[in-house]
């Protein structure tokens, strides 16, 4: 899927958006579109604003340059509108309501959306069992039996080992009726299996839901594999944007990574994603 | 000496009474903790206000009870609402002590409009409880306690079912867990900070409302908040079922502290116990870990 080839609106543009903390640039002049129905990732080194630029798109930061969903400016948002208009997303360390179980958590993601107001809750009447029911089939029928975690449903999430918990997340992003889905390193600190499972329901989102994705991830393997377009920062500037083949070829990319130190370790993942694309070493 | 078992259980039941209005005030200082991560030490001031506000309304502008009562709590609301958005939420990032702090001058500057409105002497508010004695079996017990701790346990009953079926207890819940989740989920959170001082400054001034009323007010009833701070320790700053446990226990013990110890043992009563629980359990009885250190 060409992410260039279709003039339709974007999900997702990002233009001239600026940062700064103090007298450091965390972004500088960073423009980009997720296309309808695309994966799209941002990589760079540690450090070169990635997630910085997710927290401007949410809202939790104040940035300047424009933010568009759909074609419509959404810089006067607060966050909790943002996320009404369908920008879900998770976080690099976990944010999860510790304390409530996995259902409860899932169906919190729908909180932005649902009506019933004091009177219904409290007495459970009308709306409020009709919200609930409707609710709890979406989050049980598709949810929770796409991304396989039936058998944890009524588990406190603080219990679950880390995969689970990413799992979780994403599970309470989809309740959230994405119209993006913003995954920020939605495979870090993961196994091979795990890293596998999660790279196949980022694509089964995109194939079931239409929901295109953009994702922050330091797994090149990943990165490369299911990707349509790949946006590369380094120093809160983009630096590189293109298919993952474009990317990988690009000299300036290399150099921004092997700036970082690794050099040994760049050249392996480089060498074994040329060669093997499937057997991808785990950051 | 021979145990007197009636009036043991007067006693019980009495201190059980206060303990109620002590857990309610403690639901209040919960909800503030809770959305906010806030130490309000002025919690016993704002039950202090909602008392005298009363007074003003029922007893200076002579409106009927119900409508003073309303008033009251109105005013707390109003009140909960501008300490939050001017004083407390500029205030967001600064270290958990400067908050702190601030709510301890909060504390002083109430006690200061009140005397200048009200003076320093003591009053008694308009009498609107049943004075009919309540028995229990053969025990006694004072009607104004007993009412109170009804009123108090229906109160803590409506915002327990609250907390788990409104969507702003769900919110509230949710915020209290995890801030940036929260706000990625659509919730409002910066009206969550605002909904919890508004609820919480009424829920404090009806406790207020209460207590006065049992036993006259003065501008020094704020030290009720003193043995509210005990129980919220004792609970754990987080845990409403631990605000009501420890309310009705700090009540209790401070009941047979006094009766059978004296009365000038019933702080001592009830800070021992504050000590024995933290040293069993340093996050209070049912308190979460992640608690600040003051």
């Amino acid at each position: 899927m060409g992410a260039d080839a279709a003039p339709a609106t974007p999900v997702l543009e990002v233009e001239n958006l600026s940062l700064s903390f103090g007298g450091i640039r965390a972004l500088n002049g960073v423009s980009f579109a997720v296309q309808p129905g695309s994966i799209t990732s941002v990589i760079g080194p540690n450090g070169a604003g990635k997630t910085s630029l997710f927290n401007s798109i949410s809202g939790f930061y104040k940035s300047t340059g424009t933010v568009r969903v759909d074609g419509k400016p959404i810089d006067h948002l607060h966050p909790p509108e943002r996320a009404k208009l369908g920008l879900a997303r998770s976080f690099q360390n976990i944010a999860l309501f510790r304390g409530m179980t996995v259902l409860d958590n899932i169906k919190l993601g729908r909180h932005a959306h649902m009506k019933t107001g004091l009177l219904d809750a409290l007495f459970y009447f009308g709306r409020a069992r009709r919200e609930e029911v409707e609710l709890r089939r979406e989050v049980e029928e598709r949810i929770i039996d796409f991304l396989e975690i039936d058998h944890i449903r009524k588990a406190p999430v603080a219990s679950l080992p880390y995969g689970l918990q990413k799992r979780v997340e994403l599970a309470r992003a989809l309740a959230m009726r994405p119209r993006l889905l913003m995954l920020d390193e939605p495979v870090a600190g993961m196994n091979r299996e795990e890293t596998e499972d999660m790279a196949r329901f980022i694509l089964d989102v995109r194939e079931e839901w239409g929901v295109p994705v953009l994702m922050v991830e330091h797994d090149m393997g990943m990165v490369m594999d299911i990707s349509d377009h790949v946006v590369v920062l380094n120093f809160g500037q983009m630096i590189a944007q293109g298919t993952p083949r474009e990317v990988q070829a690009n000299p300036e990319v290399a150099a921004a990574y092997l700036g970082t130190g690794d050099v040994a370790d760049l050249r392996r993942r480089v060498a074994a994603e040329t060669r093997l694309p499937e057997t991808r070493e785990v950051a | 000496m021979e145990m007197d078992w009636l009036l043991l259980a007067e006693v019980s039941l009495a201190g059980l009474g206060t303990g109620g209005l002590y857990a309610l005030t403690a639901l209040a200082f919960v909800i503030i903790y809770k959305a906010t991560r806030v130490v309000n030490l002025a919690i016993g001031e704002i039950l202090m206000l909602g008392a005298y506000a009363f007074f003003g309304l029922a007893a200076g502008w002579a409106l009927p009870w119900w409508v003073a009562a309303l008033g009251a709590l109105a005013v707390a609301g109003v009140f909960g609402a501008v300490v939050e958005r001017t004083i407390i939420r500029p205030m967001l990032g600064e270290s958990p002590i400067s908050v702190f702090m601030v709510t301890v001058g909060l504390g002083s500057m109430l006690v200061g409009v009140v005397e200048l409105i009200w003076t320093a002497d003591p009053h008694r508010l308009p009498e609107f409880m049943p004075n009919t004695p309540i028995l229990i079996g053969d025990a006694f017990l004072a009607p104004k306690i007993g009412y109170g701790f009804m009123v108090a346990a229906a109160v803590i009953a409506v915002f327990v079912l609250l907390f788990r079926f409104w969507r702003g207890g769900v919110a509230l819940r949710a915020t209290a867990s995890d801030q940036a989740a929260a706000y990625s989920v659509g919730i409002n959170v910066p009206g969550v900070f605002s909904l919890a001082w508004i609820v919480a400054c009424m829920v404090a001034a009806g406790a207020g409302i209460l207590v006065g009323s049992i036993g006259g007010i003065s501008s020094t009833m704020g030290v009720f908040g003193l043995s509210v701070l005990v129980v919220v320790i004792v609970g754990g700053l987080d845990s409403v079922p631990g605000a009501l446990v420890a309310g009705l226990l700090v009540g209790l013990v401070e009941a047979l502290a006094g009766a059978y110890l004296g009365g000038e043992f019933k702080l001592l009563a009830t800070f021992s116990l504050l000590v024995a629980v933290l040293m069993v359990h340093p996050y209070g009885l049912f308190g979460t870990r992640e608690i600040e250190r003051l």
